[in-house]
Parts: structure tokens; sequence; C-alpha cells
């Protein structure tokens, strides 16, 4: 953070939406009802708004779809009057929320370019003389006088982006660039933003990619309904965003399973200070528990937890059985309780507990089975892979003639 | 760098910095200008062929099948008002839905709304120029004599731009509520051609009634077509007389004026009033 300075500040922001519940859109309609009009719709898609970006920070919004962060950033852009409340800006904003709006498919990149560039706020002579700089940083060299119809929707993505870091505003609105675009470019983009950060420039960027905003912002805040429900440091944010998001889709995961001689009574995790949590992140102590229920005696029982993916691998699992883990034959009517306390190296992403209660030490017999009784959402990092193992990397040069050992 | 912090005060019909309003209203005009012949094989030709074939069709009616008008100068004076109403149609006809036809730059763009409508008025008026620039060489060529009151001609043009976008400006507002304005609109300018001296020149109204060219001249279409022909090609009176003397006197000027400067402030307070909603209500 640069500097104490507000560059944005949002104060008291209420903003709603009157649909009408008949939409007039010829004269015979509204003579014949008169009256019709004041019937609304009233949509009230934000309230008491309440925030401040310091010049220079990058601030991240996240929420859910219909949390009111795309009206919010029309709002700050000034796209939408807002009903009361004040917004206040310091410098030169860049007028978009998306990129590419009001390119021409009929028209080559160099006009598109400089009508862009002015919508910017830039001259028509500051943005031909830009141009070559904008080409090259898109690696669009070859297609300047290319129709835009004719560029992959990648590259006017590149285009788009090009213009808009080239336009050299002040303070940026940046709704999910990085969801378009390959690889390579996206490597781009976050280069830029380690380029802008750098140089202190400020920026809003609606996500939701917990990783771009944990790795960039400095602070980040969560919408919901409309509602300013977290702000503050980007990983508490990317937390609550994670277990809001998971937490009402519907899933199979069930407990209170009764089979004939066992019931699961429960299944949870706690975090390393034993509060009952269902997000962890990357790197941190997790601790799963399962609770049983024995309904009959059973002879030589064992039990075991595993963690699978959404697509249902298993990628981790570990469990007692009466040689293992020091568990003795179960009475009738007795009651238990299982934890597993492991570091989290899961990548980011949902995650099944699963559960079962075996009988007879080849474990064979299965008494319960229960793959989905509780989900658990761990977020920080994505990998590449489901879970990250602690690993060193190195590299050895081999000379001409050299054999590799 | 202390930069100042400034209210947003959401958008607006005028907002921003002067400069981008200019810039923004003439890169769109000459953008529309040159993508308006896209694809066809003649381009900007077409531009100036449009007025010449009506033209060829009207005069062959009118002077050759009817007999009507056949004053020396009726072909200049034909080519001149057809292009000058040519002017007011066109405007109007683009910009009337073009703040709906921008929808995807309104919804995710902060910009003077003006600008929409505004740059429709001005693309029409490129092809004006050009359009003058040849009703001059086919003026020259069919022997009128140039004259100072020539000079004048673009104080007439930038009244009659100033009428047309104040019609452009209401109409284009009005649109985003009531689609039935583009039908209504265009019964009222079909209705609108008739009623002014575009080929049905002013001296069939005096010929029956002398009286009645003063309330003619009324439509401020009528009297800007009527001084044009005053200005660029004059003639015997009172076919060829200027507005003032038809009309009785300078303060008769008024009336057509002031509906002129009544239409631009009513359309600019219609659309102003507007143009903060416009992003939500398309």
């Amino acid at each position: 953070m640069a500097s104490s300075q507000v560059a944005i500040r949002v104060h008291q922001l209420d903003k709603s939406f009157r649909l009408p519940k008949y939409r007039m859109h010829t004269l015979k309609e509204r003579a014949i009802h008169p009256f019709r009009r004041h019937r609304f719709d009233e949509f009230h898609v934000l309230h008491g708004i309440d925030f401040e970006v310091l010049e220079g920070e990058f601030f991240g919004i996240v929420g859910r779809n219909g949390s009111g962060k795309s009206t919010l950033l029309k709002c700050i852009a000034g796209i939408y009057r807002i009903d009361s409340g004040t917004i206040h800006m310091a410098g030169r904003l860049s007028p978009f929320i998306e990129l590419g709006v009001g390119f021409n498919p009929d028209l080559p990149a160099r006009d598109n370019v400089t009508i862009n560039a002015v919508m910017m706020g830039l001259t028509p002579r500051e943005a031909r003389d830009r141009f070559d700089e904008i080409m090259a940083f898109g690696e669009l060299e070859r297609f300047a006088d290319t129709k835009l119809k004719n560029y992959s929707s990648g590259m006017q993505v590149r285009l788009a982006f090009s213009v808009m870091v080239h336009s050299d505003p002040d303070v940026m609105l940046i709704d999910e660039v990085l969801a378009v675009g390959d690889a390579a470019f996206q490597q781009k983009c976050l280069d830029v933003f380690y380029r802008l950060r750098a140089e202190g420039k400020t920026i809003v960027l609606v996500t939701h990619a917990m990783g771009l905003v944990q790795q960039f912002c400095h602070r980040a805040m969560m919408l919901s309904g409309g509602e300013i429900t977290h702000i503050g440091l980007p990983g508490e944010v990317a937390r609550a965003y994670m277990s809001e998001n998971f937490r009402d889709l519907t899933s199979d995961v069930r407990v209170g399973i009764t089979a004939e001689e066992v019931r699961l009574t429960a299944a949870w995790m706690t975090n390393a200070t034993g509060e009952r949590v269902d997000t962890v992140a990357y790197g941190d102590m997790m601790r799963l528990h399962v609770a049983v229920e024995a309904l009959g005696p059973i002879k030589t029982p064992g039990i075991a937890m595993w963690l699978s993916s959404e697509d249902g691998v298993r990628v981790f699992s570990a469990g007692a059985r009466e040689d293992g883990g020091g568990l003795g034959d179960f009475e009738r009517g007795e009651r238990m309780e299982f934890s597993i306390e492991a570091e989290n190296r899961l990548s980011a992403g949902r995650y099944y507990l699963g559960c079962t209660v075996v009988r007879g030490t080849a474990g064979l017999e299965a008494l319960l089975f229960q793959d989905r009784a509780a989900d658990i959402v761990s977020y920080g990092v994505s990998l590449d892979s489901l879970i990250g193992i602690d690993h060193t990397v190195s590299v050895t040069r081999l000379r001409a003639g050299e054999p590799v050992r | 760098m202390e930069l100042e912090l400034k209210e947003v005060r959401g958008p607006a019909a005028v907002s921003g910095s002067p400069r981008r309003f200019v810039n923004l209203t003439w890169l769109l005009a000459t953008t529309d200008f040159k993508l308006s012949y896209f694809g066809s094989v003649l381009g900007y030709l077409w531009t100036l062929m449009q007025p010449l074939m009506f033209f060829g069709v009207l005069y062959f009616v009118f002077a050759f099948l009817l007999h009507l008008n056949n004053a020396l100068d009726y072909p200049v004076l034909l080519l001149m008002n057809i292009v000058l109403f040519g002017f007011f149609q066109q405007a109007t006809g683009a910009a009337i839905p073009s703040v709906v036809v921008r929808e995807g730059v309104v919804r995710k763009m902060q910009f003077p709304r003006l600008v929409i409508p505004l740059a429709a008025v001005t693309t029409a008026a490129i092809n004006l120029f050009f359009n003058l620039v040849v009703v001059m060489i086919f003026m020259l060529s069919y022997g009128v004599q140039p004259r100072l009151t020539w000079l004048l001609l673009p104080f007439l043009v930038l009244v009659l731009f100033v009428f047309t976008t104040g019609v452009a400006m209401l109409l284009s507002a009005l649109f985003v509520r009531y689609r039935d304005i583009a039908p209504i609109w265009g019964a009222i300018s079909q209705a609108l051609y008739f009623a002014s001296p575009v080929f049905i020149l002013i001296n069939q109204v005096l010929k029956g009634h002398p009286s009645l060219g003063r309330y003619y001249l009324f439509n401020p279409i009528s009297t800007i077509l009527q001084q044009a022909r005053h200005w660029m090609i004059g003639g015997t009176p009172p076919g060829g007389s200027g507005v003032p003397v038809i009309m009785g006197g300078y303060v008769w000027l008024l009336v057509p004026g002031g509906i002129i400067v009544g239409v631009f402030l009513l359309g600019y307070w219609v659309f102003g009033r507007e143009a903060p909603r416009v992003a939500e209500e398309l």
C-alpha cells in the first residue's frame, strides 16, 4: 500500500432496480392502462455499502452470483445512477467494466483501438501514437489491419486488455479478465498485475478466483445479498467466500445413517484450536471426526475415514483396527468418536469425508459405509494435482558425453 | 501524486471533459460514416449517388410528366431541397433507435449519453457536406451565378443542424420507453416532406392564397428551405423572395425561430431527464 490517500470512497450506497410488472413499450398499452406504470417490482440490490479503497491498493471484491458485485462496479464506474449515498473517486477511472466493449467487428484493429482508447479518455492522437505498443503487448503486430471479426475471441481479449493497460488510468475496475485467453496470456496478465501493483496503481478486482485474491489483493471484501459481510485480509475473505459458496450447494452429504449393527451419528471437522469449521486453508492443521454408536455387540471391529474429491477419487485415507489403533470390541449401546489430525495438503476445492465400519480382522464385512458423511472445503492454493507433497527440485546440467546417473 | 477526490455523479447526458465529449462524438460519427457503405462496390460514391438518383425520379415525374414548375432553376432547386431535407430525414431516422442500438456500450461503459444521438446527426451532417459540394457543382454547371449570399449557407445549415439535433434528442430518449415513436415519426416526417417546399414550391401556395405564405413558413423546415432558395438561387418574386418578405416582417421569424429553439430545449431537457436511467431501462 503506497499511501493512506483514499482513491475510492463509497458511503452508504443504496441501489435498487424497479422492474415494471408490465413493461409498456407502446403508447396504446399506456393509453389503455394509464395507471399501471406505478406497479413495480422493487429489487433492492445494494444496501448501505460503505468502504474505502486506498490509493495504490489492490482491492478484491468477491461474492456469489447475484450478490451485487457487478451492480456495485457499475455504480462506481458511473454507469448506473445510485439511489442514495455518495461515491468519490480520485483520478481518472478506466470506464470499462468489461473488456472489448464497443469493439466493432467490421472495423480493423487499428480503428477499434482508436475508438476504445478515446473511450478510455485518450485523445485520438495519443491513441495513434501508442498503437504499435498496444499491438506489441497483445502480440498482435501482424494483425494490425485485420478486421476484428477475423480475430479469435482470445485475440480480441488480448487487444482489449492491451488498450486498457496502455490508456494509463489511475483507477482500474477489472471484472474477471483472466477467465479468457490462453495460459501464456494469462501469465502475461499476471505479470502486468505485478507491475501495476509495484507501480502503485489502484485496482479493484472482481473475481471468483480466490487464488488471485490471496496472491494479489492487499484487502478484499465479500458481498452477500447486497451487503458487505466481510472486509479485511484476503485470506479471511477467501475463507468466508468458500464456506458460503459451498454451504448452500445441494449435496448428498448425510449422517445419521443407521445400519443393522452400527449407527453413524456425526461427521465434522475442527481446526487447530478445536473450533468446528467447514473450510481449511492449505497448509493448516485439520482434524476430521466421526462419531458412531454400536447398536449391538461387535467383535473385532475396524473403522476407516477418507477424503475423496468431487469426482470420487479417494485422496487420503486412514483408519483404526483392533490390532492397530487400540480399538477393542464394541459393547451394545457404546458410543465412540474417532478423529484424524493431518496437515491440509489438498488443492483448493470441495472434498468429502467418508467413513466405514467393518468387522473381522480382514475387514471384509462392512457394517456401515458412507462415502459422503460431511463435506469440507480447502482453499488457498490451486494445484495441478489433488494434493501437494513436500519436495525439492534440482537441476543438473550434463556436459557433453557425461552419462546420466 | 496527490489526486483530488471527486464525487462520481453517475451517468448523465453531458458529463466528463468536453474534449472527450467532442472526440467521442466525432469518432463515432466518422466511424459510422465509414461503415455505412461497408461492403458495397461503390462505397462513398453512394453518398452522392443516392440524392442524385432520387432527384432523377422526382424531376422525371414533376417536370417531365406533369410539367409542374417548369422554371429554369427548378432542377437545381429540387436537388438542393432534396439534399437539405434528406439530411433531416436521415439524421432523425438514424438517431431515434441509436441509443437502443448501442445498448452494449450504454450498459457497459460510462460516457456522456448525449454523444450517441449527436453522433448520428453528425454522421448525416458529414453526408450533407459532401452532398452540398455536389449541389454547388451542379449549380455552377447549370449556369447559376455565384453570389455573395452563398456564404450565408453555413448559417442555414447550422440552424437546420440545431433543429435536427433537438428532434433527435427528444425522439431518441422517448424511443427507449416507447417503441412506437419510430412508425409515428415515419408518418410525421412524410407529412413534413409534403408540407415543406421540397418539390412543391412556395409558388403553388402563393398562387392560390397569397396570405397563406406566412403560415406555411411557420414550419421551420419551410423557413430554412425557402431562405436557402433565396440566398442560393434567388429568382423572381414572390417565389424567390426571402422569408421576411413573404411573411411580412422580420418579427414573424420569431415563430419558426421559437419552434426551433423550443424543440431543441425540450429535446435537451427530455434527454437529460432520461439519460441517468437509460442503462437500466434498456
